[in-house]
C-alpha cells in the first residue's frame, strides 16, 4: 500500500476522468496506444503522447470470480475482475452491479469508478451497459 | 566461451516453517549444495540470490551479503529479484560471469519465507508482482490473473477443469518419491474438481500452496571441475530470458506467454538444440493453466494442444517427454524465490541419474528448466545436457 495521502499522479487524475466520464487513453504518432502515467510510449519509446478519448462501451474478454481476495478486498468477496476491450485498449476492473455468476465474456460494460466496501478506496469498475 | 558445470546441489524441504528465517533456509540449501559438490567455500568467487518478498516477510532488504555470510561464504552478493523469476535469473546471470571467464566458481540459489504471512497475507504479497495501479488496485490477485488466463484459453483454444484436473494429478503422483516435497499425497481428478474456488475456474487444487524453502547450485568452469576432479556430470548449456509487458490487459494475447516463448528459443539456440531434443522438463506449474501456458511457450505441444498433454499421457512419467517428476512448483512447493535454482537442481539430478524420479529418463540426455515470473513478463530458461 502507498501512502494514502499521496494521490498518485496521473493515475488518480484518470480515476478522476473517468468519473465524469472523460476517460482517455494515450496514443503515440505510431498508432500504440497505453495507458497512464507515462512519459514515452511502452512500445517504441516516442514522446509526443496525445490523450484520446476512451471508447464509452467496452466488452468482456475473460473474467473470473476472486473467493480468496487480498486484505484490501476481504469484505468484498466474492467479486467479478474482467479484462474488457475498449478498441484502443483493454481495462482490468471489476463488475459492480451484476452478481458475479451472471458476469460473462462479451458482455457490453462501461467504465465505473467504485470503492472497495473492505477500505473505502477507490477503485476502476465496469457496469454493464 | 568455457562450459558451466552443476558441481552441487542442496534443497531444504519446502513447507510449512513459519518460523524459520530465510538467512537459515539458505544456510542449510547452501551446506548441502557445498557438501554434493566437493568444492570448498573458499573457491567461491561470488553470490548470486533470488528473493522477492523479503521486505514483506522479513522487513528485510539488501539480502545478498546476508545471504553469502549465512552461506559461510566471504564472497561479493547479490540478491536478484524477478518476482516468481528471481533465482532462474540468479542462474542466468552466474551461467554468464562462469562463461565469459570472470568467475571459476559461483554460489546460486534464492529463498523465501512465505507462510509466517498467513494466507491473506501472502496472497497480499504475491499480488505485488503485478501492476499495481492497475491491476491490484482492481481486485486482482494472483490467482485471479491466472485465472483470467484460464478462462481466455478455455474460450480460445477448449478445454475444461478437469483437463487442468489431470497436470495436478499428474504432479502430485511425480512428487510421491520427492522427500524434499510439501506434498506426498495421491490426489484424484474428482477431489481436485471438487476442491473450493480461489478464482474461478481455478480451485485450490489448481494453485500451488505457499511455502518456505531455499535452494542453492555450486556452478563452476569445466576448466575448474576438470582440474579439480569434481563429479559433476551436467553442464548448463543454454540460457535464454524473456520479457513482455507487465500487465496481462496489455499483451497481445491474453492465453499465451511470448515472454517464455523468447526465452525458450533463446536458450535452445544457445545449447544448439530444438525442442524436438528435450527429453524432460521442470516448468513454471504455480496453477495448472501455467504449465500448460509453458509446455506450449517451449514449443514442447503446438498452441492450443497444451491442455490435454497430461490427460493423455504425453507429460506423465512414462509419457514422451516427463514434465515436472520433482512434483512441479504444484506438490514439490513454490518458496518463491527459491523455486527457479531449484529446478536446475532437480533437472541436474534427473539427467545425471541421481534422482529418485530418474528411472523414467534413463536415456535421457537434454532437459530444461522453465521459470516464470508474474504473468510472465519475466521468463528465464536454461537448457541442461549430459556433459560429453
Amino acid at each position: 500500500m502507498s501512502d494514502e495521502s499521496a494521490r498518485d499522479a496521473g493515475f488518480d487524475d484518470w480515476l478522476d476522468a473517468a468519473e465524469t466520464g472523460d476517460a482517455y487513453y494515450l496514443d503515440c504518432p505510431a498508432g500504440h496506444t497505453s495507458l497512464p502515467p507515462r512519459r514515452l510510449c511502452p512500445t517504441c519509446g516516442a514522446a509526443e503522447l496525445d490523450e484520446r478519448p476512451l471508447p464509452e462501451t467496452g466488452e468482456i474478454e475473460t473474467f473470473t470470480v476472486t473467493h480468496v481476495p487480498t486484505p484490501a478486498f476481504e469484505d468484498d468477496a466474492p467479486y467479478a475482475t474482467a479484462i474488457a476491450d475498449f478498441g484502443p485498449i483493454r481495462v482490468t476492473g471489476q463488475v459492480v452491479d451484476l452478481d458475479p455468476d451472471a458476469v460473462d465474456t462479451g458482455l457490453p460494460v462501461e467504465l465505473a469508478v467504485t470503492s472497495s466496501e473492505t477500505t473505502g478506496e477507490r477503485v476502476l469498475g465496469f457496469k454493464t451497459v | 566461451m568455457t562450459g558451466v558445470r552443476v558441481a552441487g546441489t542442496g534443497l531444504t524441504p519446502f513447507g510449512n516453517a513459519p518460523e524459520r528465517t530465510s538467512r537459515d533456509l539458505f544456510a542449510e540449501a547452501s551446506s548441502a549444495a557445498f557438501a554434493d559438490s566437493g568444492v570448498p567455500r573458499e573457491d567461491v568467487e561470488a553470490v548470486f540470490y533470488g528473493n522477492f518478498m523479503g521486505e514483506l516477510a522479513e522487513h528485510q532488504g539488501h539480502q545478498g551479503p546476508l545471504m553469502a555470510e549465512a552461506a559461510g561464504v566471504r564472497a561479493p552478493a547479490t540478491r536478484y529479484e524477478s518476482a516468481c523469476a528471481s533465482s532462474g535469473m540468479a542462474v542466468r546471470d552466474a551461467v554468464m560471469r562462469v562463461r565469459n571467464g570472470e568467475h571459476d566458481v559461483v554460489l546460486v540459489g534464492g529463498a523465501e519465507r512465505m507462510t509466517n504471512l498467513g494466507t491473506a497475507g501472502a496472497t497480499e504479497a504475491l499480488a505485488i508482482a503485478a501492476d499495481e495501479l492497475w491491476e491490484v488496485r482492481a481486485g486482482m490477485t494472483f490467482p485471479g490473473a491466472y485465472a483470467l488466463m484460464a478462462k481466455a484459453y478455455f474460450d480460445e483454444f477448449g478445454g475444461g477443469r478437469e483437463d487442468l484436473a489431470h497436470v495436478a494429478v499428474k504432479n502430485h503422483e511425480n512428487a510421491l518419491t520427492n522427500e524434499k516435497a510439501q506434498y506426498q499425497k495421491s490426489i484424484e481428478v474428482a477431489e481436485v474438481l471438487d476442491a473450493p474456488t480461489v478464482s474461478s475456474p481455478l480451485g485450490l487444487y489448481d494453485a500451488c500452496p505457499l511455502s518456505d524453502g531455499a535452494s542453492a547450485l555450486v556452478l563452476t568452469s569445466e576448466a575448474y571441475a576438470e582440474e579439480h576432479d569434481i563429479d559433476a556430470p551436467v553442464s548448463i548449456t543454454g540460457t535464454g530470458q524473456g520479457g513482455d509487458r507487465m500487465a496481462l490487459h496489455d499483451r497481445e494475447f491474453l492465453a499465451r506467454s511470448p515472454a517464455a516463448r523468447e526465452a525458450g528459443e533463446e536458450a535452445y539456440t544457445d545449447a544448439g538444440i530444438d525442442a524436438g531434443d528435450v527429453d524432460v522438463a521442470e516448468v513454471h506449474d504455480c496453477f495448472t493453466i501455467a504449465e500448460v501456458l509453458a509446455l506450449e511457450a517451449l514449443d514442447l505441444e503446438p498452441v492450443g494442444e497444451g491442455i490435454t498433454a497430461a490427460r493423455d499421457g504425453r507429460t506423465t512419467a512414462d509419457g514422451d517427454t516427463p514434465i515436472n517428476l520433482s512434483g512441479g512448483l504444484k506438490a514439490k512447493g513454490h518458496p518463491v524465490g527459491a523455486t527457479g535454482a531449484s529446478q536446475i537442481a532437480e533437472v541436474s539430478k534427473l539427467l545425471a541419474g541421481t534422482h529418485p524420479n530418474s528411472e523414467h529418463v534413463a536415456d535421457a540426455t537434454t532437459g530444461v528448466a522453465h521459470n516464470a515470473g508474474g504473468t510472465v513478463a519475466s521468463a528465464a530458461v536454461h537448457v541442461l545436457e549430459v556433459a560429453k
